[in-house]
């Protein structure tokens, strides 16, 4: 008895997956896809062209034909675009960058912390979560704006003379996504760590090794699958991300998230943007793939 | 390989975790080139008393010193010793090679690639160098484990359950091996077990610990022969205690001791007073059955080819269980007989 309904319990359970990726991924992409290849406009929709349900075969045929590639044209012959892909890569690779730098020391300390205080250092990573995150981007316009906290202090301990600039400026984007992505960059790299037998560390350290020697040759190579992990969880996101360059960017820091929301909403151009979000999947597919085995080695460990 | 190797001494040793007291005033001092097994169960302080040697813990009170220099101070990495670890701790992001030479530093390519050749040919291996270490096999790594601990050519190798975590067979053939480059390179090894035959086996003395403490060091003979108490006793083979009280002073090392069965002779350390509750200690082997003695009743016998293990019982209902060489004239079980010992196979201990 048993043997017959436990496939059929089984496939049961393995259809929520599928219903939520359909509904709340393939269904909204197929719509932004064929809003993509549709007229360029700008209005609302019915967007052009639209299906004939009951026009049968010659109605798909006829639909199908309309479909263009216009819209991808435009974003591939204006250098804005292309500007703006660029500079989404080029922020997010330097705030990764930054961010494995930051993110690796104290991944490591909290993993060599004493074990009854781990609980609670960990829980401090996650607790700037408890606040909006909209909230936290803002008290960094209150920190970094010249009259900000950061300026106040400085010019206080007499380090400057004026007030730095940084609000608005591509320094105020990294600061702001390497404070926002830190903690996705420090928790599988921390999990990693923390699972890394000691005993190797203390059979290097028994072979002569230096405490330094023993981080660079041991610790650090057998964290890479944490690393890779923690920087590809942060870089797929960071390319898309909007509310960190629109509040804290200036009005030249080109990143795809906002251009997307340029499009949408200001320009109200809902083909273009469509292009723009499906040029944004088009150019995360290649580090998803990349990171796929390290972000499961990171959920597994070494 | 080793130039004079000095000795290492540990005096007053100890280690407490919070109010627990691992490792108990422990004072030891190594023979040059010494083959020196840590034998006692888990929990007893004997891998706390190793990785205190090797600089992975620092001791609470006492001394380390090696020669006449004092390693109690010294991290793990400035001390003139090495480990091999229970787990063998191969690094796996590295080949079987570079996990040898990674204590070699400072001498050359050239050098260090002909050295770690020598060892594993030493630990033969020879070929496996560019293998990744779980490519290998259990008793390859444990090779690879010590051709790595030896590559320093330490003063003293300090060996965690070395084959612990090989399987039976293998066991013995490594001990065999480990023994010979023992030999060979006649550096001082320390070998914590919990296996009293490998460390009967192994060792040219061992250090018994219960609780911490260091309770009898001596050739494996001498702790079989010569315990110092029922736990030495017990921990390396099979014995029987027989209760009683010490009798009186007599002329040479024997004394009699009055048991609920009758006297019986032993030999007596000579700390204990005539009175005293103590108990006899004697081996399976050592038990003769014949006309004299112990009246018993044969309960149970096992026929095991080269020897013949029997249950007795006395009189008060208590057991001995008796070894003895299968003869052809087999004592059937429920016979009656009586058991008997020579003074000097036995042992007096304090209860």
């Amino acid at each position: 008895m048993s043997g017959l309904r436990r496939p059929v319990f089984d496939r049961l359970l393995r259809l929520p997956p599928f219903l939520w990726l359909t509904v709340f991924f393939f269904l909204p992409f197929a719509i932004t896809l064929k809003i993509s290849l549709s007229e360029p406009a700008t209005a609302i929709p019915p967007y052009l062209p639209v299906l004939d349900w009951h026009g049968g075969l010659d109605g798909w045929s006829s639909f199908l034909e309309a479909l263009n590639l216009d819209n991808y044209a435009t974003l591939y012959a204006d250098p804005f675009y292309r500007d703006a892909a660029l500079g989404s890569l080029g922020y997010a690779a330097l705030a990764s960058a930054i961010l494995v730098a930051t993110g690796t020391p104290l991944a490591y300390a909290l993993a060599r912390a004493p074990s009854r205080w781990q609980p609670l250092l960990v829980a401090l990573v996650v607790v700037p979560f408890w606040t909006s995150f909209l909230i936290r981007v803002y008290a960094w316009i209150a920190i970094l704006k010249p009259e900000g906290l950061l300026n106040l202090v400085l010019l206080r301990l007499g380090l400057i003379g004026t007030p730095l600039t940084i609000l608005n400026t591509d320094a105020a984007v990294i600061i702001g996504l390497v404070y926002a992505y830190l903690p996705f960059m420090v928790l599988p790299l921390y999990a990693v760590m923390n699972r890394l037998d000691p005993t190797l560390r203390d059979a290097a350290a028994d072979l002569g090794a230096s405490p330094a020697r023993v981080f660079w040759s041991v610790t650090l190579p057998l964290s890479l699958p944490g690393i890779v992990a923690g920087a590809g969880l942060c870089f797929i996101p960071m390319v898309g991300e909007f509310i960190i360059p629109d509040l804290l960017g200036s009005s030249e820091t080109l990143m795809l998230g906002r251009v997307l929301w340029t499009e949408f909403f200001s320009n109200r151009d809902w083909p273009l943007a469509s292009a723009v979000a499906v040029l944004i999947l088009a150019i995360l597919i290649v580090p998803v793939v990349l990171f796929r085995d390290s972000l499961q080695a990171g959920e597994e460990g070494p | 390989m080793s130039s004079p190797a000095p000795r290492l001494i540990l005096d007053g040793l100890t280690k407490n975790f919070g109010t627990y007291r691992a490792v108990d005033d422990v004072t030891l001092a190594l023979k040059p080139g010494e083959f020196f097994c840590l034998l006692g169960p888990s929990g007893c302080g004997k891998s706390t008393l190793l990785r205190l040697i090797a600089g992975f813990e620092r001791p609470s009170a006492g001394r380390i010193q090696l020669g006449d220099q004092d390693l109690s101070g010294l991290p793990p990495h400035r001390r003139p010793v090495n480990m091999m670890f229970q787990s063998y701790a191969l690094f796996p992001h590295m080949s079987v090679a570079d996990n040898i030479a990674y204590g070699l530093k400072g001498i050359g390519k050239a050098a260090i690639a002909a050295q770690v050749a020598d060892l594993l040919r030493l630990v033969r291996l020879e070929g496996l160098g560019g293998r990744r270490p779980e490519t290998l096999s259990g008793g390859q790594r444990q090779r690879v484990a010590l051709a790595r601990a030896l590559a320093r050519e330490p003063k003293l190798l300090l060996l965690d359950e070395p084959l612990g975590a090989l399987d039976r067979g293998l066991r013995e053939e490594t001990q065999g091996e480990l023994r010979a480059v023992q030999r060979r390179l006649g550096t001082a090894f320390v070998v914590v077990t919990h296996d009293p035959e490998e460390a009967m086996m192994l060792a040219d003395r061992i250090g018994v610990m219960e609780a911490g403490r260091l309770v009898q060091i001596g050739p494996p003979t001498e702790l079989y022969r010569r315990p110092a108490n029922r736990y030495v006793a017990g921990l390396l083979g099979d014995v029987n205690l027989i209760p009683g009280r010490l009798g009186p002073h007599e002329p040479g090392e024997g004394r009699t001791v009055e048991t609920a069965q009758g006297p019986v002779r032993g030999i007596v350390a000579p700390s204990l007073a005539e009175g005293a509750a103590v108990v006899v200690a004697v081996r399976p082997e050592d038990l003769v059955l014949s006309v004299e003695g112990l009246p018993v009743t044969v309960t149970d016998t096992t026929f095991l080819g080269d020897r013949l293990r029997s249950t007795l019982r006395l009189p008060d209902g208590s057991t001995l269980r008796a070894s003895t060489r299968p003869t052809d004239a087999a004592i059937p079980s429920g016979a009656e007989t009586r058991v008997g010992f020579a003074a000097k196979a036995a042992v007096i201990l304090p209860a």
